[in-house]
């Protein structure tokens, strides 16, 4: 019989436990691996071409919303929900930031995006406070407000159009200091540390991972449920926010139904991250590469001379693959 | 002024009562046993208690000042701190963590798990470690609040007896400390050996505040009898109009083994339970809350993998992976939850017929003549008031429960296993139901009758089984059978106990 002795024995280690932090972050060092290995493709793909700095940015570039949108979507999916309004999310704040910045100075661009953010916390809170409140499942209210967020775009804007300052489009397609340091990457940096990371390792993070765990022992835990759900949501539409400006940044302009398939591909992106989708397992740098692989595929695929158009069918392959193995180790773990 | 004083609580779901009358008086400086049988309300208060539900009536005091306990975050405030029977931390935080999440200074628990000489990696994934470090963690979170009253519900449950002793010797510190302790057990030797007081719960009421002595276990527990057997059985005798059971008739009418079980484990008990039914037998299995009955049926009914032991249905291996091979092999399930079992929304006759489908037909069409053939039989043979035929939800319990059964009618069976059935059902209903094991059991069905009900099992069974931390503590033909003896043996206060 194991009594707690022979149990702390075997794990009271000390120093650092390099087996330890394998099988704990295991799953996100894979994923970075299998990022490198799509870079390495990526440069194989392009040959004769050089790989220049130019190319590691336009990585950079072409995933960076959807990055954000992961990281909204792990937030959300470990507290135990799903927010499938998220794509759409992104496009709102993408649309109101393309029209109001449009012939603004850096300084006022600067300002909005912080209201933005402001905004995009608020539809998050919305959208949690309704599942909360009203008990429907998660998928049903938030797809609801999809359509909701998607008409709320469409007003702002009807067809691509807006515009946004040099410099500020500079934050997510500059560099910073050397030119093989996207700035992208490193606003993706900041965020997480500066926000995520502060939460994460704070009680409110933890009552995010025990909610998404099991809401009963949470309860009996003496976390407030409910609120800890909103907050998942409201830190997702954070998170949304920074992918709408993101957006504005990398392309300049405002999109209106970009949405679905940011969505989907967050989904897959958190998946192939290491979020369970049963909640309370996973964290958020794992989907960032994630998202970032799932950007590399289609165009390491269009480089192979395959049809444009199939990059797309490729992508929703991919995430059907994604997001169908999710659901397999999902049912592995509930034997 | 005793620290705790509960009076007059009351509570109820709906229609049914789960607690009329609660007192409980803790005092400073003391280990209080909270006792009682089966639906006796012991869960029911520590939940108010606890401020997992909230109480109808009557009123809770805590050094002399009247506390509405809303929350377990309410709990907490006014100084209780309770260790749950299942374990509360969560998985996939680690031990540190769960213990920032419930605010809980993480220095008292690493005092109270060197004072308990344990070692236990604080930055280990909870969900990694084994269960009786879990409750041990529990213990120590909950101490390291320093509450002013600990409730240990079925502490001991999931504990090797080393880590037991442990916990009484941290039950004794505390009560040195001037703190109280709720101590609430079915093992009657650990309430004798530990607690300064118990209060025993019967029917929903406060029957008795008593000191518990070594060797009087008995005592206790003709407390938690009550004078006379309980209502229930008075109820049911009136009601059947015959007040033997039919079990020596039947004894000698009784077929060959159709079920047995060999050395399955299902708790404590490295050897396991072994019993074996007859066809045309129903077999008792009496048990208090916990001893390992859950796994058992999980076990037969194919819902879970057993780990070792044996289990053999009409003289072949039984090795279920899939409750539809057990289905197959004619071990079918009646569990207590109703709801389980059925289809809610569909119509009777379609619930009856679901089973079927197995049979009948895999990929071809469905064929309707056969299936009516056979629902129609099962319904009859039940007199199931199908007058709510819509919609099986809207049917009374009873209905439900009968329901249930006449799907396996329909579909065809060798082997019953009835687990709780008569939960929160009439007493009309119950002799119904009961009549109807019977019959089934003179056609030749072996039947397992798990009842939490004790005067039960000398109303149906033919022979019964006691089931203590997974081990089976006595086997009895029902005419001993009485509620005394389950009750006792239920305790593990057996003969052979006794006299050792």
């Amino acid at each position: 019989m194991t009594t707690v002795e022979d149990a702390g024995a075997a794990i009271g280690r000390k120093g650092t436990d390099w087996r330890r932090i394998a099988t704990r972050h295991g799953w996100t060092i894979g994923v970075y691996i299998l990022l490198l290995l799509l870079i390495l493709a990526y440069i194989w793909a392009l040959a004769p071409v050089a790989f220049t700095s130019f190319d590691l940015k336009t990585i950079v570039i072409g995933g960076l919303p959807l990055a954000f949108a992961a990281m909204a979507q792990a937030v959300i999916v470990i507290s135990g929900g799903i927010d499938l309004s998220l794509g759409v999310m992104v496009a709102v704040i993408n649309v109101i930031a393309a029209s109001l910045m449009e012939n603004q100075s850096f300084a006022t661009s600067l300002l909005i995006a912080v209201g933005l953010m402001v905004i995009g916390v608020l539809m998050g809170a919305i959208n949690g406070g309704l599942v909360v409140l009203t008990g429907v499942p998660d998928i049903v209210v938030t797809l609801a407000m999809s359509f909701v967020w998607g008409g709320v775009a469409l007003v702002i804007m009807r067809t691509p159009g807006g515009g946004s300052p040099i410099e500020y489009q500079a934050l997510g397609t500059g560099i910073f200091f050397s030119e093989w340091i996207p700035a992208g990457a490193v606003v993706i940096a900041l965020v997480l540390a500066l926000v995520w990371l502060p939460i994460r390792w704070r009680r409110p993070g933890f009552a995010i991972y025990a909610v998404g765990s099991n809401r009963d022992r949470a309860y009996l835990s003496g976390v407030n449920v409910g609120i800890t759900r909103v907050l998942a949501y409201a830190i997702g539409g954070f998170f949304a926010a920074m992918g709408g400006l993101a957006a504005t940044a990398t392309t300049g302009i405002g999109t209106p139904y970009a949405g679905t398939f940011i969505t989907l591909n967050s989904v897959a992106a958190i998946v192939l991250g290491g979020v369970s989708l049963a909640g309370g397992k996973g964290g958020v740098v794992g989907p960032v590469a994630a998202a970032f692989c799932l950007t590399l595929v289609p165009s390491i695929m269009v480089f192979q001379g395959i049809d444009p158009n199939y990059g797309q069918v490729i992508q929703g392959a991919l995430i059907v693959v994604v997001v169908m193995l999710g659901g397999l180790v999902l049912l592995r773990e509930r034997r | 002024m005793p620290l705790l004083d509960v009076q007059n609580v009351a509570k109820r779901y709906g229609p049914v009562v789960a607690l009329k009358s609660a007192d409980l008086v803790v005092e400073p400086g003391e280990v209080h046993a909270l006792l009682g049988a089966n639906g006796a309300g012991k869960s029911t208060l520590v939940k108010i208690l606890t401020g997992v539900i909230r109480h109808d009536a009557g009123t809770i005091q805590v050094n002399g000042k009247d506390v509405r306990i809303g929350s377990p975050e309410g709990a907490r405030r006014v100084g209780f701190a309770p260790v749950f029977q299942d374990p509360a931390l969560l998985p996939d935080l680690t031990v540190a963590q769960n213990m920032r999440l419930t605010r809980t200074p993480i220095a008292g628990v690493r005092e109270w798990l060197e004072r308990m000489e344990l070692t236990v990696d604080l930055t280990e994934m909870t969900g990694d470690l084994p269960l009786p470090t879990l409750r041990m963690l529990d213990l120590a979170r909950a101490l390291a609040r320093d509450p002013q009253l600990l409730m240990l519900d079925e502490i001991t449950a999931a504990l090797p007896s080393d880590l037991a002793e442990k916990v009484f010797a941290v039950m004794r510190d505390w009560r040195e400390r001037g703190r109280s302790v709720l101590f609430i057990s079915h093992r009657l030797a650990e309430v004798t050996a530990t607690c300064d007081r118990a209060s025993v719960l019967r029917d929903g009421r406060t029957v008795g505040t008593l000191v518990p002595k070594p060797g009087e276990e008995e005592k206790i527990v003709e407390l938690m009898l009550g004078e006379s057997r309980t209502k229930l059985a008075q109820q049911i005798e009136a009601a059947t109009g015959e007040s033997e059971a039919p079990a020596v008739e039947v004894e000698a009418t009784a077929g060959e083994t159709q079920l047995e079980v060999r050395n399955l484990v299902v708790g404590d008990d490295p050897d396991g339970v072994s019993f074996a039914v007859r066809a045309g037998e129903i077999l008792g299995v009496a048990a208090l809350e916990g001893q390992g009955q859950d796994l058992l049926f999980d076990y037969l009914a194919g819902e879970r993998k057993p780990p070792s032991g044996e289990m053999i249905v009409s003289g072949k291996p039984f090795t279920p992976r899939h409750p539809y091979e057990a289905i197959r092999s004619g071990v079918v399930l009646v569990p207590a939850d109703r709801m389980l079992a059925l289809l809610p929304q569909r119509p009777i006759r379609e619930n009856i017929a679901t089973p079927l489908y197995n049979r009948l037909t895999r990929w071809g069409p469905i064929n309707r003549g056969d299936e009516n053939r056979r629902v129609s039989n099962a319904i009859e043979r039940l007199s199931i008031d199908t007058r709510a035929q819509r919609q099986a939800r809207r049917l009374s319990g009873g209905n439900q429960q009968k329901l249930t059964i006449a799907r396996w009618l329909a579909a065809g069976f060798t082997t019953m296993l009835c687990f709780d059935p008569t939960r929160g059902i009439d007493v009309g209903t119950k002799r119904q139901i009961y009549a109807l094991l019977r019959e089934l059991a003179e056609a030749g069905a072996a039947v397992l009758l798990f009842t939490t009900e004790f005067p039960e099992i000398q109303l149906v069974c033919d022979r019964t089984i006691v089931v203590y931390r997974g081990a089976v503590t006595a086997e009895m033909p029902a005419s001993e059978a009485d509620e005394p003896a389950l009750l006792k043996a239920a305790h593990g206060l057996t003969e052979e106990a006794a006299a050792a």
